[in-house]
């Protein structure tokens, strides 16, 4: 059967691309074989191992799960777009320090994982990383340094906070996440 | 993995994903895809045409109509577990939707798809039955309601009739002497549920059962009202002995299967341990 092709315009780690693409492309793929972002992983075919997260409209979803046309108009951050490496992303820096990492093939997921756990739960307890982690696999770690990783960015984020940040959560939401956020606050 | 080829339409509201349906009898909905993709990764299902409802508006958000919450299709599954009011109105739904899976699947699946969807071992099915909500559902000749408790009839088989979609779902908040909870046994690789047992249970002021509402998924060939249980429970003192007794039904009702991970045997045995275990949770 002739596959159906779709034009699709998506922001990646600030930059705006446009592609014709098959509808079956799954996003991982785009991202991978389309823009040569091999940061994202694949380490499954059943949605499980989480190798492939990166953050979908700020949420961390699997992006072998996600067909490319479905993230159309969106905002991607992977790997590549968290941090640089003369500056690092506080979660690459914990990684870095606690030694979050063996081999490294789940890395990718499971910092972009973390990415999306913080932002919604800027400090979230050791029982709720360890929930958090809950999609992502690896077979290395044992994830006991995982979790200190994270919690290590927690607290970075925390000390680096500037100033303005009280004035941040004072002022009105910015966008979807925000207003979720206050949900789960008031309740 | 990758799916078969398909053609990929957009549906900006719910009258045009009705109209594409009826026009291509191939076309199935694409709301998260989060039941769908896996399944056409491994071209176990291979739909000629994807309907993607995800953009349309109307199928969003949750509100308080009167005394029901009502959750529109494409509502997910990290904004139900977070929504104030359903924390306070029906915790068990919110408890169910906060152990969907993981953090990525909660971000994308939706409340009507995994309604849609009927696998014997998810979460929601049950609580949906527990809590006596309503599906309305929109087709070619206008809206329907139909019962949750009616709705699963099968693995993946349901009663909504081809050509429908699920607009929203309608959970009436429970009275204030009714206390519900959702407790499973998650399959450790996936989360599914290999028994999950959801309850709402009504205790009048002088401890007796006024009313009880139970339903177990996972278990059996689809999730189902545990009868039986319920006509224990009812004009019963709550009590730990009223617990133990009522729920050594609660493989009753249903077709109980195995597979290769739990026997029969062992899936009657959890039913009865999770049902006792919800009951404690909102009897004693
Ligand atoms: C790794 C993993 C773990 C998971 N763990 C769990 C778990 O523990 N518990 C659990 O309950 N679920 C689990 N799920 C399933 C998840 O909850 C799905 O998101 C959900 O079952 C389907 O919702 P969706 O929006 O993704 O639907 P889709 O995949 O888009 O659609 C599923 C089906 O429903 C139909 N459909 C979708 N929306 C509508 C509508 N509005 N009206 C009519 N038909 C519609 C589609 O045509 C399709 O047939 C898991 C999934 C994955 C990938
Ligand atoms: S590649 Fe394993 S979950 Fe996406
Ligand atoms: S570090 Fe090797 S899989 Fe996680």
């Amino acid at each position: 059967m002739e596959g159906s092709k779709c034009s699709v315009t998506l922001s990646v780690n600030g930059t705006s691309y446009t592609r014709e693409v098959e509808a079956r492309l799954l996003l991982v793929h785009f991202l991978r074989d389309e823009l040569g972002l091999t940061g994202t992983h694949v380490g499954c075919d059943t949605s499980q191992c989480g190798a492939c997260t990166v953050l979908l409209d700020r949420k961390a979803v699997k992006s072998c799960t996600v067909l490319a046309v479905q993230a159309d108009g969106c905002e991607v951050t992977t790997i590549e777009g968290l941090g640089r490496i003369d500056k690092l992303h506080p979660l690459q820096e914990g990684f870095w320090e606690k030694h979050g990492l063996q081999c490294g093939f789940c890395t990718p997921g499971v910092i972009m994982t973390a990415a999306g756990l913080l932002d919604e739960n800027p400090h979230p307890t050791e029982e709720e990383i360890r929930e958090g982690l809950e999609g992502v696999i690896c077979r290395c770690t044992g994830y006991q340094n995982i979790v200190r990783a994270i919690q290590y960015a927690a607290d970075r984020t925390h000390q680096a906070e500037p100033e303005p940040v009280v004035e941040v959560a004072a002022s009105a939401p910015t966008g979807a996440q925000d207003s979720l956020r206050q949900e789960g606050e008031d309740a | 993995m990758i799916p078969q080829a398909f053609a990929y339409r957009r549906a900006s509201s719910v009258a045009e994903a009705i109209a594409i349906l009826q026009e291509d009898s191939g076309a199935k909905l694409l709301a998260g895809g989060h039941s769908l993709l896996p399944l056409m990764k491994m071209r176990l299902a291979n739909p000629a045409t994807l309907v993607d409802i995800s953009g349309v508006k109307e199928l969003r958000g949750i509100q308080r109509v009167g005394d029901e919450m009502v959750i529109g299709a494409l509502t997910t599954h990290a904004e139900v577990a977070k929504h104030p009011l359903i924390r306070t109105h029906l915790p068990a739904l919110a408890e169910a939707a906060a152990r969907i899976g993981d953090l990525q699947v909660r971000n994308r699946g939706t409340i009507g798809g995994n309604l849609a969807h009927a696998d014997p071992s998810s979460d929601l099915p049950a609580v949906a039955i527990a809590y006596d909500a309503r599906l309305t559902v929109m087709g070619p000749a206008g809206r329907d309601v139909l019962a949750a408790e009616d709705f699963f009839l099968g693995p993946m088989v349901t009663a909504l009739p081809d050509g429908q979609v699920i607009s929203s779902v309608a959970v009436p908040i429970p009275a204030s002497n009714t206390r519900s909870a959702y407790v499973k046994c998650p399959h450790p690789a996936s989360g599914y549920a290999v028994v999950g047992v959801a309850a709402a249970v009504a205790v009048s002021a002088d401890g007796t059962v006024e009313h009880a509402r139970i339903s177990v998924t996972g278990a059996a060939d689809c999730a189902y009202r545990a009868r039986q249980v319920e006509e224990a429970l009812v004009g019963k003192t709550a009590s730990l002995e009223t617990v133990h007794e009522a729920a050594q039904y609660a493989a009753e009702d249903g077709w109980i299967g195995s597979d290769v991970y739990a026997s029969e045997e062992y899936r009657r045995h959890l039913c009865c341990v999770y049902t006792k275990r919800v009951l404690q949770k909102v009897l004693l």
